[in-house]
């Protein structure tokens, strides 16, 4: 039952999630500005803080907390709006999994800077880090999981309460994230729990290493796709609204939904390209299933352009591209997320770059890397979750986006640009020029190659900077949103689908049909490779804390 | 499922321009011989001094201008010979493996890049075709001292 504000209870549980998630954006921007101006020479650490402690919470922080915490807060705001208040069952998990998640949250981090976890968020073996650093991480995905076990709860309940055979499409879409989630986790929770877990108790005295970081990308490509569905959701459901629009198809949306599903997880290959023990056989028919993966974010630039020129039309726009001016480039809601997915167009490009074999050569473990998912997550993704904080915060805390604040935020988007376009754009050129990712400041002894280098290194620091300045006002414009702008309702914006779409099959609905689907797809891209990893595995490797 | 003319054509010509991309990808690979490194040789990671080739690591002339370059990754270094001389012109063979964590390995403006896991053997062969210096790093984290990890090469008339 579609509810036009989301009912107070459920406003609660979604902003505990929220506040934890810019937490962690305040956090982790620190330690990004100081990696930065640490890496171009220009400071050197104080204290005994070490740049590689640094970088592991820099990327926990944001990678892991910032967009879990963020996308599950959203995605219980957004089902309680098209679904109704959550029925109490799903709403108490929904609890417990927040606390599961932040103690696992904060035993983590604990274990970070104690420095006892320098393993950067990939925490590849034989690096060992204390084992309350491994069950930590086991908590936090615990908890995800029973607040996606929460949702699809809501969810199944509602659509049994409801007898209608298709759901909102918000909740469609939320549960189709969390079940990509539930697919992707099972690998890094099987690794964790199983080898790193009884290895850094000193259980079993060696690890199969291999085996280690196929388990990890089986989970970290899907990982992306996590934080990118999400942005989708807000593109797909919320922009339309807001632009004064129409959704342009129901179906088409589904579907891509689907598509991500079935395609975003068996094609973690393409992050061990250049790894021994994977025949490369395997690895290019993981990267024909990583091409696959973008047939649906194709159809999705063309939803959501077409969507954009039928509004603009509508609204009298003449000619080609007279439709581009209608668009309402002064509202922070929309502003956002749309330089988000301007943005995502060169980003998307690079990603087909990284997973083509051969000029995955060039740029593997690179500054390359680092500037593309700077675009990508840091980005399309980042971007879209500050445009939805706008009004989101505001309509869970009762309050107005107010015109001020609008224009506030519309500066701290051109700011993020602005400072991407000097960062993201110096790791991408210094980064085909060879400079290696995750390494602290370093010229090899002079060598002239690494001395070339430092320019793009002080462009990075420049524009981090300008981020930085970004992160401030951003926390200035939320902290006002939640605590002291004016009373009041904001909308929740929730798009209604053209008239002229065609009807929605009801197969697009069928979770048995997909996921065995999906689980056929996963078995035939990792059964041979994965049993090759463990009958034909070198003797198992000892722990090291090199830090 | 309906879709658009429009986006029949979007899709058809987007769709058509990742197959032209997989099968330059493809051909390229298994035809023309440019898989990446993917080395199918183990070894005991904790026996690394005593396995050969790894217990004398250094440059083997195979034949005229073909060399064999054996090193051992290890944090934080490339153990091999001190002075790293090739002569230009010269196809190298290098054939690594790590004795404790995993490190990476790659020399700029070479398509030299691979990882070295332990308990696996990784190779790639390049020809160097002009003379200067050049620098084998390590580009994957490998602990406190991961930045230091490189050695120079040079490449002599």
């Amino acid at each position: 039952m579609m509810n036009p504000t989301v009912d107070r209870a459920d406003a609660k549980l979604s902003m505990a999630h929220i506040y934890v998630a810019f937490a962690a954006v305040l956090l982790g921007g620190i330690a990004g500005l100081l990696q930065t101006l640490v890496r171009s020479g220009s400071i050197q650490l104080p204290a005994g803080i070490g740049y590689y402690q640094l970088l592991t919470a820099h990327g926990v922080l944001l990678a892991l907390i910032f967009t879990t915490y963020f996308i599950i807060g959203f995605f219980y705001a957004g089902m309680s709006r098209t679904l109704g208040k959550f029925y109490d069952q799903p709403y108490r998990m929904g609890w417990l999994g927040f606390v599961v998640m932040t103690l696992g949250t904060l035993l983590t981090t604990v274990m970070i800077l104690l420095n006892e976890g320098t393993v950067l968020y990939t925490f590849y073996a034989p690096l060992k880090a204390s084992p309350l650093f491994y069950i930590g991480l086991t908590f936090f995905i615990i908890g995800t999981w029973l607040a996606g076990g929460a949702m699809c709860n809501h969810y199944y309940i509602s659509k049994k309460v409801s007898k209608e055979k298709l759901s909102p499409l918000f909740a469609f879409m939320a549960v189709m994230t969390m079940v990509l989630w539930f697919v992707a986790t099972i690998g890094v929770a099987v690794s964790v729990i199983f080898q790193f877990i009884p290895w850094s108790l000193g259980w079993v005295d060696g690890i199969n290493i291999l085996l280690s970081r196929t388990l990890f990308w089986y989970f970290g490509h899907p990982l992306v796709y996590f934080w990118l569905l999400p942005a989708y959701v807000c593109w797909y459901v919320i922009i339309p609204e807001i632009i004064g629009g129409k959704i342009f198809s129901d179906a088409l949306a589904r579907l891509s939904f689907v598509l991500f599903l079935l395609f975003s997880i068996p094609v973690g290959f393409h992050h061990q390209l250049l790894e021994s023990g994977i025949s490369p056989f395997w690895k290019f028919l993981q990267v024909v299933l990583t091409f696959m993966v973008i047939v649906p974010s194709l159809m999705t630039a063309f939803s959501l352009f077409a969507t954009f020129e039928l509004a603009g039309r509508k609204k009298g726009a003449t000619g080609l591209f007279g439709w581009f001016k209608k668009l309402p480039w002064k509202d922070a809601r929309f502003f956002a997320p749309m330089v988000g997915m301007l943005i995502f167009v060169p980003a998307g490009a690079g990603g087909i770059i990284n997973a083509s074999n051969q000029m995955n050569q060039i740029v593997h473990n690179t500054l390359w890397v680092t500037g593309h998912f700077h675009l990508t997550v840091a980005s399309s993704v980042a971007l879209t979750f500050f445009g939805i904080a706008y009004w989101l915060i505001p309509h869970l805390t009762g309050r107005v986006l107010t015109g001020r604040m609008h224009s506030l935020a519309n500066l701290q988007t051109i700011l993020w640009a602005i400072g991407m376009f000097f960062m993201s754009g110096a790791m991408h050129t210094v980064g085909l020029l060879g400079a290696p990712r995750r390494t602290a400041y370093t010229t090899y002894q002079e060598h002239p190659d690494a001395l070339g280098w430092i320019p793009y290194e002080v462009t990075m620091a420049a524009g981090g900077s300008i981020l930085f300045i970004a992160i401030l006002l951003l926390m200035f414009i939320l902290t006002d949103l939640a605590f002291f702008a004016l009373k009041g309702k904001e909308d929740f914006p929730i798009g209604t689908v053209a008239d002229r779409a065609e009807k929605t099959p009801i197969i697009l609905e069928n979770w048995r049909l997909w996921l065995t689907v999906a689980t056929v797809l996963i078995l035939v891209a990792y059964t041979v490779p994965v049993v090759h990893m463990i009958e034909h595995a070198p003797p198992s490797s000892p722990g090291f804390k090199f830090w | 499922m309906h879709f658009h003319k429009f986006e029949k054509i979007w899709l058809i010509v987007g769709s058509g321009t990742l197959i032209v991309f997989l099968l330059i990808i493809g051909i390229n690979a298994f035809a023309m011989g440019h898989t990446p490194p993917s080395e199918d040789e183990i070894l005991n990671p904790r026996e690394v001094d005593t396995t050969p080739p790894f217990d004398e690591p250094g440059l083997k002339k195979v034949s005229e201008n073909e060399y064999e370059l054996v090193m051992v990754a290890q944090a934080f270094t490339f153990e091999s010979v001190k002075d790293l001389k090739i002569p230009k012109g010269a196809t190298v063979h290098f054939k690594v493996t790590s004795k404790d964590v995993v490190h990476g390995f790659q020399i700029p403006k070479t398509n030299v890049n691979m990882m070295i896991t332990p308990g696996h053997v990784n190779s790639i062969t390049h020809t160097f075709d002009e003379t200067g210096q050049f620098l084998i790093l390590c580009n994957e984290y490998c602990g406190v001292g991961h930045q230091a990890m490189g050695v120079p090469l040079e490449v002599i008339e």
